[in-house]
């Protein structure tokens, strides 16, 4: 059997640099294309007509005139008479035409006509829900009421955070050209390998006819996995058009509206300690919605509620919203930052009950979670470069029309590798392939797969050929759980090993040695231990005659615990650092630190930019973000990127990343990164606004107005 | 978007004789930043467009001997670097920073500024400028939270102009030409609240063109204006307050202080302008003036809190006045 495991720390030459990533130019220089960039000679353009009511039912349709319309070529009728609508921008039609705006004016000429039904589009407030909350759980453990009474401070708090939308700056959609024979699919997918069965499945054509390609995508954050009804109709009408290639992507309106959104948790959480900040009961009734669905319990209390040696005292209680509104998709980290947020508002407002400083409070309960001393040396680290011990003030002492405050988040996740098989192709003039049918959603797998295959076979990176997005080559999985660079970079590690051996096989008898002792470094085939005995790489792949090799490596899941390469549970911690304007209520950021773990890295550059991006987004919903509906019309009323708010340059502030690399970690192999660092921000910046102002603002986005209201409670 | 004709005159007189008599007849394009959203969305849909950035009467920023001739095309970006302007109206320049994104910044013009429509999500999302409902107002029902704060309705939409409250601060004027003449309108009375559905809500006539802004001299006069911003990058601000002191010595003669983002029109805080003659501006006087800035007040459902923003945004304007 090879030898698969990854090179000491100390003799890694590529693995574990900081390579910028190798389609960074491409993107910056606008030379990138995206799928949303596909433009084919004879393309049709594909709009869709969407219903403007929140909960109704179709009485009938009439698509005459659209179809009459200037150059109309196609019209599909998606929700014919009779369809029971449940939100606002459900697909009812579309159109094909050979320009965008010709489609746009025929959607315009379909009459619909509606009966329209109640409809509830906010779950803020339960008690206005009626009958559209549902029972959906409850859990007892321990003898909460008991521990309530013993305890030495109880606090009591209301919470909430929203739904917000995905908002993918590339919005869904995709170009299919389908001729009945054969169906070519430019989609923006995370989904490269596994989209075509999805879609085939919904058209009942056979996937292996399905050709997908995709070079970039413009985020996806867990909202594009599948085909979706678009994308099913985008191909009906390119069928209905004789084959013609259809473009149809959704504009930001329908984006916001329906292409995803991360659900809402509300909870009236009651939480217990001693004196000496030992956490001992918790009490949660708690609410949430990701559309008519209703939605989950998110993981509370989090962290803290480790097998066993958790919160001993629980008593949770749960409720489904159902609301007329788009349905939820995986959000990064899907529940995590709801439970987290929950969690770590509850616990510094209890630290604040025992006039506790909270980092303290949180040190105190390590042993309630799954990684004790992990936890505790990264809250340590946080802090040091946060100058907590400096800066950090309890909240009855915050005054002046500036305050500080800190605050803390904490996360974990799990980011073991998917199944990914990677094909590796190395040709007698020394080219190098790499295949596998994965995708880069912006995290750098392009970069990192390069990277794999150059330290494997002694190359430098540029060497390397990495060819993915095609559902063509090897199957890999789909890019959602931070499961893609576990997976990859071992099947990029195994096909890289195997197409080697091949290669020393050839190579052996002319150094004059078995295969076995033979190793490729700097750019050489050699012997162990007696570089002078070598070959340089061109030379000893010329060996090769006119036979190209080609091996593959796969990632399979059940055995990769067992291999080493890759593992999973990462953590960290977020400590947020803020100014409130006491008098305007806005919050200004001073910085975000992030400490994480997430086992062997490859690029510490790109992992670095993981956790930029997973702090601004977490920037983003602690102070801006969240989808507001119209109760009488119920529409989004900020299905659009004015009022559906992200921060800019100017409201980052500084981002301080530590990856918390050591040999401890190393040797758990590869663990994603893509979801831990986007969990723990929110609540760290929701505690530090606590901590400056003196007050819990219960709700986020922490608005102005929101936190003026929670600092008028307070004096009244 | 609707198909349109689209012309591009060199002269203002070839100009205004391409526009109509009603509205939905002609739209006058300058940089877009504002009518381009508007015919996307089917909110405009004008059968011809008349596109006046190459009319060179429009263009520039001049000295007169009363004050600054600010032509209608002049981009924010020009405003915000023209000489003149930082000399003597920081209120001005402080508004042009808040447009915060450099690429409507270039674009984007001080008349269409004035012109923009608002930004009410119920109007752009299609229920009209009052967006009435079965006779109710959606705005009054639903979710107010950027609405405004001084009205008595029906229209409760606020003018999300940067430049209308210190230019009426400032005592400006505008010029509005039709083929048959021109007229000067205070900008003050070019703002109007519209009272129904068909009205609008700037003074401007469908065959007029605003081509000029007449901007008294401020020697003596100290002006600033201050955003509350909820983001700093490209947001809407929450609330602004502009003002405009003429001073004699270390004390207030005469003073003005308009609003923005909180009524349908730019809104004249007629009582701190009272409270504040022949007063110093200190600490103190600038938060009282900020308490009488919200004495008629109105919030809706879900604004008050831009009761507690105005009185801060009057104070702190007033203090960076007085701060040079």
């Amino acid at each position: 059997m090879p030898e698969y495991s990854w090179p000491p720390m100390d003799k890694r030459r590529v693995i574990g640099k900081r390579i910028s990533r190798l389609d960074g130019i491409a993107k910056a220089s606008g030379r990138a294309k995206y799928s949303s960039d596909t433009n084919l000679p004879n393309m049709l353009y594909g709009v869709l007509l969407t219903c403007p009511h929140a909960h109704a039912t179709v009485k009938s349709i009439d698509t005459s005139a659209a179809e009459k319309s200037p150059g109309v070529k196609a019209v599909r009728v998606i929700a014919p008479a009779g369809t029971e609508i449940q939100w606002a921008g459900w697909e009812v039609a579309a159109v094909a035409a050979e320009t965008e705006q010709q489609a746009r004016d025929a959607v315009r000429k379909i009459k619909v006509e509606y009966e329209v039904l109640p409809h509830v589009v906010r779950e803020e407030k339960l008690e206005e829900v009626g009958t559209r909350a549902k029972p959906s759980g409850e859990r007892e453990t321990g003898d909460p009421d008991a521990a309530f009474k013993e305890a030495d401070a109880v606090s009591e708090g209301h919470y909430g955070i929203p739904v917000l939308a995905h908002c993918c700056l590339e919005p869904h959609g995709q170009v299919i050209a389908w001729d009945g024979k054969k169906l070519q699919y430019w989609p923006s997918t995370q989904n490269v390998s596994g989209i075509a069965a999805d879609l085939g499945r919904a058209l009942e054509f056979p996937a292996a006819q399905i050709t997908v390609e995709m070079d970039h995508i413009g985020g996806g954050f867990g909202s594009k996995f599948n085909a979706d009804r678009w994308g099913v109709e985008c191909a009906h009408l390119s069928r209905a058009a004789g084959g013609r290639p259809v473009k149809l992507y959704l504009d930001r309106a329908t984006e916001v509206t329906i292409a995803g959104v991360r659900p809402s948790a509300f909870a009236k959480i009651k939480i217990a300690g001693k004196k000496d900040g030992t956490i001992t009961a918790w009490e949660s009734e708690s609410w949430a919605s990701g559309g008519i669905a209703g939605g989950g319990l998110p993981p509370i209390p989090y962290v803290f509620a480790a097998p066993r040696t958790g919160i001993p005292n629980q008593r949770l209680k749960h409720m489904a919203v159902s609301l007329n509104t788009a349905p939820q998709r995986a959000w990064r980290a899907p529940n995590n930052q709801q439970a987290c947020f929950l969690t770590c508002a509850a616990i510094e407002d209890l630290a604040d009950k025992l006039n506790m400083d909270p980092l303290d409070v949180y040190l105190k309960n390590v042993d309630k979670t799954a990684r004790p001393e992990t936890y505790a040396s990264q809250l340590k680290k946080a802090a040091e470069l946060a100058e907590w011990k400096k800066l950090w003030r309890p909240r009855k002492e915050a005054k002046g029309t500036l305050r500080r405050g800190l605050g803390i988040g904490i996360n974990t996740w799990g980011g073991a590798g998917h199944q990914s098989t990677c094909l590796t192709k190395i040709h007698p003039d020394g080219t190098v392939e790499v295949e596998l049918g994965s995708q880069d959603l912006g995290s750098g797998t392009r970069t990192v797969i390069a990277q794999v295959a150059a330290e494997t076979l002694g190359l430098p990176v540029d060497a390397i050929k990495v060819k993915i997005g095609r559902n063509s080559y090897p199957n890999s999985g789909a890019s959602g759980g931070s499961t893609t660079v576990g997976g990859v970079s071992s099947s990029t590690r195994k096909a890289a090993v195997n197409a080697l051996e091949k290669l020393f096989a050839v190579v052996a008898p002319a150094l004059g040695v078995p295969a076995e002792q033979l190793e490729a470094a700097d750019g050489r085939i050699q012997v162990k231990g007696n570089p002078a005995k070598a070959m340089p790489w061109k030379a000893a792949c010329q060996k090769l005659g006119v036979n190209s090799i080609s091996a593959d490596g796969e990632n399979i899941p059940k055995v990769a615990p067992k291999e080493g390469l890759n593992s999973q549970g990462a953590s960290g911690v977020q400590i947020a650092d803020v100014t409130v304007d006491v008098e305007t209520g806005v919050v200004k950021m001073n910085r975000l630190i992030a400490v994480q773990d997430c086992g062997l890295i490859i690029n510490p550059k790109l992992a670095e930019s993981q956790i930029y991006g997973a702090c601004i987004m977490s920037i983003c919903g602690a102070l801006m973000e969240e989808r507001i509906m119209d109760p009488t019309t119920g529409r989004v009323l900020n299905a659009d990127m004015e009022f559906y708010k992200l921060a800019g340059i100017k409201d980052i502030g500084e981002i301080i990343v530590h990856l918390d690399i050591s040999p401890e970690h190393d040797q758990k192999g590869v663990i994603g990164l893509g979801e831990p660092p986007a969990v723990g921000g929110i609540a760290a910046i929701a505690n530090a606004v606590a901590n400056a102002i003196g007050v819990r603002v219960p709700m986020v986005p922490l608005t102005p107005n929101r936190v003026l209201s929670a600092l008028q409670r307070r004096m009244a | 978007m609707q198909a349109f004709e689209y012309a591009s005159p060199k002269t203002l007189k070839e100009a205004v004789a391409l526009l109509g008599t009603r509205w939905g007849e002609a739209d006058v394009l300058a940089g877009g930043t504002d009518l381009i959203s508007l015919m996307k969305d089917y909110l405009h849909t004008p059968k011809r467009v008349v596109n006046v950035k190459g009319i060179k009467e429009l263009a520039g920023i001049s000295k007169t001997g009363a004050g600054l001739r600010i032509g209608a095309i002049v981009t924010v970006d020009e405003l915000l670097n023209n000489s003149a302007v930082r000399a003597e109206y920081p209120s001005l320049i402080q508004a042009a920073r808040g447009i915060a994104s450099p690429q409507i910044r270039n674009m984007g013009t001080i008349g269409g500024d004035l012109c923009q429509r608002p930004r009410c999500w119920y109007f752009r999302t299609g229920n009209g400028l009052l967006a009435m409902k079965d006779g109710k107002s959606l705005v009054v029902s639903g979710d107010n939270r950027y609405h405004a704060i001084f009205s008595s309705g029906p229209a409760y939409f606020v003018s999300a102009s940067s430049f209308g409250p210190p230019l009426i601060a400032l005592g400006a004027k505008v010029k509005l030409t039709s083929a048959t003449g021109s007229r000067e309108v205070e900008v003050a009375k070019f703002f109007v609240t519209p009272q129904n559905e068909s009205s609008r809500e700037i003074a401007l006539l469908p065959n007029e063109i605003l081509t000029e802004i007449l901007v008294p001299s401020a020697q003596g006069v100290k002006n600033a204006t201050y955003e509350v911003r909820h983001k700093d990058a490209l947001d809407w601000p929450l609330v602004t307050a502009s003002v405009a002191l003429k001073m004699k010595g270390n004390t207030v003669e005469s003073a003005k202080v308009v609003l923005g983002h909180v009524a349908p029109t730019p809104y004249v805080a007629a009582a701190v302008e009272r409270a504040l003659a022949g007063k110093t501006i200190n600490e103190s006087a600038a938060e009282a003036a900020g308490e009488a800035a919200v004495e008629n007040a109105k919030p809706l459902s879900e604004n008050g809190y831009k009761v507690q923003l105005v009185k801060v945004a009057v104070k702190r304007a007033l203090l960076e006045a007085v701060k040079a």
